[in-house]
């Protein structure tokens, strides 16, 4: 069975946000980049379940290799890069239908959003221009047999889903329990492993992003004294008209 | 022309934010000059449907159909895809819950639409349609721009009020036509959380960090939960040890949610914490460190250890709630 795992190279959790010509483009000076959690939560669970071929495949140019290679030293069999810029989601998910078509896979496993552009849309375009069904969100998954066991949420509790092969699913937490970290020998063997680069495939454009606006700055946090709690309650009611 | 907008109703029940969904459709109808239709699928009581036009829907459709009893994306797009033809949509809205999440994209890649996901606000200008929405997990928000004739929204829970315009409301069954056997994902069993307000339904959270020492003290949690009508929530170490479920952690890579009252109880405000809950409109914290970054995202703050504060907090919230 052969498994696609799209891998986002996103700016780490902790980074600072910072944007440059006037706040319209990302500044990723002093940035580091890294496979994006959810999507290692996704490469994780496919690896733990075992006997699968795995690619990996990114729409990014050469910077994301590194991150591919991260992938690959996990334990991935292949990668493939589409090299073009992810103008956006439409494209990208263009991009992995066509790579999902040539390879023959069997099911696509996404992130459950980027952390970058938050979208969470990549997985249901895919499932839309291949016209399969899609699971998003998934919490759980186990391959049983010819069939594929998921649990996601949903409002207000969790529902259990059987999924014939094909389909897509995108990974949110609770899909492996934590991330593998590659070891030595895995770093070792990935710098061997085939990196195949593909040209783009045709999609126009459906959005674009703006300018990026920080928050404002908060007013100063108004302290109440630990013994005077009254008082947290009086303001929440009188100031803050909350409660 | 018109704005449809999908109707989720949960067991025959619409939510509040179902009426927000009418409310911010209604908007950009009237800036439009086109009407506001809603899509319901499965059964719906005559009075709940009405209850739409509060909120300035004009046109309902209810969906009927077997193929439909279970969820499952694809066959939920194929009729939402007719209706939206049917009405000539425009702007096709849902909410940016679990089934909206995974509908829209479907929909979008269907009509070649562009979809702007998580929208916060109204759009900005509708010659190029622009609308804000949320990036980098809560740090920013970012102008979006759709550039294709069809627009797919998804809204922000809590993030746009209700706003009644009493209108005239006309329910109509719709047919659709969907082949038998089309979906390969099927629900063989949902599970619902027993009893409690979700996460994402309440305007109020208090949410529970390590500074609680261990799961047998979350009943002070649960307690100011109960006296102020709010859900429990916790931070990603609380879940990871496993003192709470998963679904209850709130940050970056848990869910990432924006109530009118957040109260952060020992909990220091990790960048990831703080970018899935700084939406909050007031946040309360309690800390025992005066240096803790929640403190530079909190309105209102009391530097003491919950284990002591919480419970005078308890009993003052109560005597103002007359509970």
């Amino acid at each position: 069975m052969k498994a696609l795992v799209c891998i986002g190279h996103v700016p780490d959790t902790t980074s600072k946000i910072k944007f440059t010509n006037n706040n319209t483009k990302f500044d990723s000076t002093d940035i580091q980049y890294i496979i994006g959690p959810y999507e290692e939560l996704a490469l994780t669970r496919l690896l733990e379940i075992g006997g699968l071929h795995i690619t990996v495949v990114n729409v990014g140019q050469k910077e994301t290799e590194t991150t591919l290679r991260k992938a690959l030293a996990m334990g991935a069999n292949d990668a493939v890069r589409v090299d073009a810029e992810p103008t956006d989601a439409m494209f990208v998910a263009k991009q992995i239908a066509e790579v999902f078509k040539i390879g023959n896979y069997d099911l696509v496993v996404t992130g459950k959003e980027s952390i970058d552009y938050n979208g969470g849309q990549v997985d249901g375009m895919i499932a839309g221009f291949l016209d399969i069904d899609s699971v998003s969100g998934a919490s759980k998954f186990e391959i049983i047999n010819d069939k594929a066991v998921i649990e996601r949420e949903i409002d207000g509790g969790r529902e259990i889903i059987e999924a014939k092969f094909p389909f897509v699913t995108s990974a949110g937490k609770g899909f492996a329990h934590e991330p593998k970290i590659p070891n030595m020998r895995g770093i070792m063997m990935a710098r061997r492993k085939k990196l195949k680069i593909m040209p783009a495939f045709e999609q126009e454009q459906a959005t674009k992003t703006g300018t990026f606006y920080l928050p404002d700055a908060k007013p100063k946090c108004k302290m109440v004294q630990a013994d005077n709690v009254q008082e947290l309650v009086t303001l929440l009611h009188e100031e803050a008209k909350i409660i | 022309m018109s704005i449809l907008i999908y109707t989720e109703n949960f067991e025959g029940k619409f939510k509040k934010s179902t009426f927000e969904l009418a409310s911010y459709g209604n908007e950009i109808a009237k800036r439009t000059g086109t009407e506001v239709v809603a899509i319901t699928i499965g059964k719906v009581s005559i009075d709940a449907l009405n209850e739409l036009g509060k909120y300035g829907v004009q046109k309902v459709l209810v969906v009927k159909n077997s193929e439909l009893n279970d969820f499952s994306v694809k066959a939920y797009s194929v009729a939402i895809e007719q209706a939206a033809k049917a009405v000539k949509a425009e702007v096709i809205i849902f909410g940016n819950n679990p089934s909206g999440r995974a509908i829209a994209p479907n929909i979008s890649v269907k009509l070649n639409a562009g979809l702007a996901p998580g929208v916060v606000d109204l759009p900005s200008s509708i010659k190029p349609f622009t609308v804000r929405k949320k990036a980098y997990s809560g740090k920013v928000t970012v102008d979006f721009v759709i550039s294709t004739d069809i627009k797919v929204l998804t809204l922000t829970q809590n993030s746009y009020k209700v706003i009644e315009s009493e209108t005239e409301i006309s329910i109509s069954n719709f047919d659709v036509n969907i082949p038998a056997g089309l979906y390969n994902a099927k629900p063989i069993k949902t599970v619902m959380n027993t009893g409690k307000l979700s996460v994402t339904d309440a305007d109020v959270l208090v949410s529970g960090g390590r500074g609680l020492k261990g799961p047998e003290n979350w009943k002070m949690v649960e307690e100011m939960a109960e006296i102020l009508n709010a859900a429990t929530c916790c931070s990603r170490p609380v879940s990871d040890l496993e003192w709470r479920p998963h679904h209850e952690h709130v940050g970056q890579t848990g869910k990432v949610v924006a109530p009118d009252l957040y109260i952060a109880l020992g909990i220091s405000g990790a960048v990831q914490h703080l970018a899935g809950v700084n939406g909050s409109k007031v946040i309360v914290a309690i800390n025992t460190d005066a240096d803790a970054p929640i403190f530079e995202a909190a309105d209102y703050g009391i530097i003491g250890d919950v284990l002591d504060v919480v419970p005078k907090l308890n009993t003052a919230l109560r005597q103002f709630k007359g509970k």
